[in-house]
């Protein structure tokens, strides 16, 4: 797993400010966000795939993919769907209004381990906030890195959003991307039907390829098969968990997935640890 | 381990209010069994003398009845639903507050329980097992819940060998009583004419050393020791004493879920009496004149519909899953957590339960037989 500093944020948030709100569907949208402490915001640190809480003032706080950079150090970037009561709070700030965050939490993707060979990443649904901060952050150390896979698939063709950046990054050498929609659209140029079916498609060398899964849990599961079977061992198959959270720091209970917290020794796991458990429903 | 011949003293009956007088004096708040709507509960002390005699309670699956007992002994109850829990682990409590000035600038502060000395009379073996639990999930090193450990750091823990186990009492199976043996500042024995007492800490030795109690005597020690081996005797109900992780976590789909399921009403009453349940749901508290809010926790239930909750569906719903979640959270992967079970055998979750589901009785069926899957 990917040894990152864990620091115990369970204390108030920080204040921090919206910095820029960008609209990316009608119902997802992105705040940049910084902490109003300078000194706090120049320490911050976080690595893809960790998440931070947002408080909306006097309703709650929500676990958030951290979706920017590791290496920008002036902005804090969260793409959030407006679907609960916190979220669609959040979706009504402008720039220039405040909120708490404290962060970040959990583990993030094993980038440590990726280095060299081909990187194959498969979301499903709106679980692609925490894969797209990888995407960016392979597209910038490109020559670190062998092949690129980007597998996204969607209920609606309407659901994707960037949609401009999967039609760039299928333009970049050695990057290849496969996006299916269940329910395709006029003027939907990929795949309609479900996502497994693009795998067979999906160009890498199994033998030196890591792969990183977010999304709904039969997906996972599915692709999981699809690309053991094609030869990629088990502990270079990730995934990033979603469950209840409410502490993120490994108390309130409500994250756990066997004897995991998701926060804590989450929200990234290698697939060996979540195989057995992930095949019943309920945990 | 301490064992009762120990440095063990001797407290005649008619002395104990001296020993609550004792730890007034020390600037202890006292806490004692008292009744209140008919169940057992830690309650304040209002003078040294208020210790009640005689309580006893009979319990059984879906059962809890007061009772006397005809000796007349200060501890001759078994448990009540309360635990010790709340004493560090607050059912509700603030963790920090937000003010937003007319700009609309946020300030926040971390809110610490205002809390004094607190001396807990009557705890049982598995209440130190329990508590030992929550110290070991509250108290992690290096992430230490700072409410959890300032309440738990003022507490002063006298201990009480169970010689009276009630029906739904099991802990002699899971090792944790009946008789207490780490994790308290004094422990007690009761026999007839009076108590033996051990120290457990430098706190305990100071205040017993107070007292200048005679020695126990060989024989007391041995009647003592004779009697918590009885109460272990006499305890009908048992989990098995080998790890049940992997036997649970192999049953998954054993229709044993199904069939508790139909039975079990959700409603949360065995993880709020659980002594070592430690789910809480966080919530905001705003002030009605806008300008503040309070962000705090409650305690909350793996059977509540909102504790698997996730953005647009459940993750645990239906009862078959919670219940699922609920036991072999606590008897097997529990071990993964802290390195042993989360049961201590007190059977509260039994006593408690309204349609009377038995822990034990679930993990008899669901371990009986492999069931192909």
């Amino acid at each position: 797993m990917n040894a990152m500093p864990h620091p115990v944020h369970a204390g108030p948030p920080h204040a921090a400010t919206v910095v820029a709100r960008t609209q990316e569907s009608p119902g997802i949208f992105t705040l940049q966000l910084r902490l109003d402490d300078a000194a706090a915001q120049a320490a911050y640190r976080f690595a893809p795939g960790q998440f931070n809480m947002l408080y909306l003032y006097g309703v709650g706080e929500v676990p958030i993919s951290i979706m920017s950079d590791p290496e920008e150090r002036d902005v804090i970037g969260h793409t959030i769907r407006a679907q609960g009561r916190v979220t669609q709070g959040l979706a009504a700030l402008q720039p220039g209004d405040t909120l708490g965050l404290r962060g970040p939490f959990g583990r993030g993707w094993p980038l440590q381990e990726m280095g060299g060979r081909d990187v194959v990443l498969v979301t499903g649904g709106l679980g692609c906030a925490p894969v797209v901060s990888v995407i960016h952050y392979v597209l910038r150390r490109r020559e670190r890195f062998g092949k690129l896979v980007i597998i996204q698939g969607v209920k609606h063709a309407e659901d994707l959003i960037w949609r401009e950046q999967y039609d760039r990054w299928a333009k970049l050498p050695d990057t290849q991307v496969l996006v299916a929609a269940n329910e395709g659209a006029a003027l939907w140029p990929w795949h309609v039907g479900r996502v497994t079916e693009l795998f067979s498609l999906a160009r890498f060398n199994p033998e030196r390829a890591v792969a990183m899964m977010c999304g709904p849990e039969g997906m996972m599961r599915a692709a999981a098969d699809s690309l053991l079977a094609r030869g990629l061992p088990e502990s270079h198959l990730y995934l990033s968990m979603e469950r209840n959270m409410q502490c993120a720091v490994g108390r309130c209970g409500h994250c756990q997935f066997g004897g995991a917290f998701v926060c804590r020794d989450g929200p990234v796991f290698d697939w060996g640890q979540v195989k057995t458990l992930l095949a019943h429903r309920g945990y | 381990m301490t064992s009762l011949s120990d440095h063990a003293g001797f407290l005649p009956l008619a002395q104990l209010p001296s020993l609550v007088a004792q730890l007034m004096a020390h600037g202890y708040q006292c806490l004692g069994p008292a009744l209140e709507n008919d169940a057992i509960v830690m309650r304040e002390l209002a003078t040294a003398d208020s210790l009640p005699r005689g309580l006893q309670a009979e319990q059984a699956p879906g059962r809890y009845r007061l009772t006397q007992d005809p000796q007349q002994r200060y501890f001759a109850w078994a448990n009540g639903p309360q635990a010790i829990k709340p004493q560090a682990f607050a059912p509700q409590e603030s963790l920090w507050r937000v003010e937003r000035d007319a700009a609309g600038a946020l300030t926040f502060a971390a809110v610490l329980p205002a809390v004094r000395p607190q001396a807990i009379i009557g705890v049982r073996a598995c209440d130190l097992a329990a508590l030992a639990l929550q110290d070991a999930h509250f108290m992690r090193a290096g992430r230490r819940d700072a409410q959890y450990a300032q309440r738990r750091e003022q507490l002063f823990l006298v201990a009480v060998q169970c010689a009276e186990p009630a029906a739904t009492c099991f802990c002699a199976s899971t090792g944790d009583g009946p008789t207490p043996t780490a994790g308290y500042d004094i422990s007690l024995a009761e026999l007839a004419d009076g108590f033996i007492t051990v120290a457990g800490s430098a706190k305990g030795a100071a205040v017993l050393q107070a007292l200048a109690l005679a020695p126990a005597t060989p024989q007391q020690i041995e009647t003592a020791r004779q009697q918590g081996e009885a109460a272990a005797a006499a305890q009908t109900r048992t989990l098995p004493s080998h790890t049940l992780r992997d036997s649970l976590m192999s049953q998954l789909e054993h229709p044993r879920w199904d069939e508790v399921a139909a039975r079990c009403l959700a409603c949360g009453n065995c993880t709020a009496v659980c002594p070592t349940c430690f789910c809480h749901a966080e919530l905001d508290e705003p002030a009605l004149d806008g300008l503040s809010s309070e962000h705090g926790r409650i305690w909350d239930s793996c059977f509540g519909e909102s504790h698997g909750h996730l953005h647009g569906f459940n993750v645990r719903p239906d009862i078959r899953s919670r219940y699922r979640q609920w036991l072999t959270h606590k008897l097997a992967t529990w071990h993964d957590q802290f390195g042993r079970s989360g049961c201590v055998g007190c059977g509260r979750c039994i006593a408690w339960c309204p349609v009377g589901i038995d822990l034990t009785a679930e993990v008899a069926a669901l371990t009986a037989s492999e069931v192909p899957s």
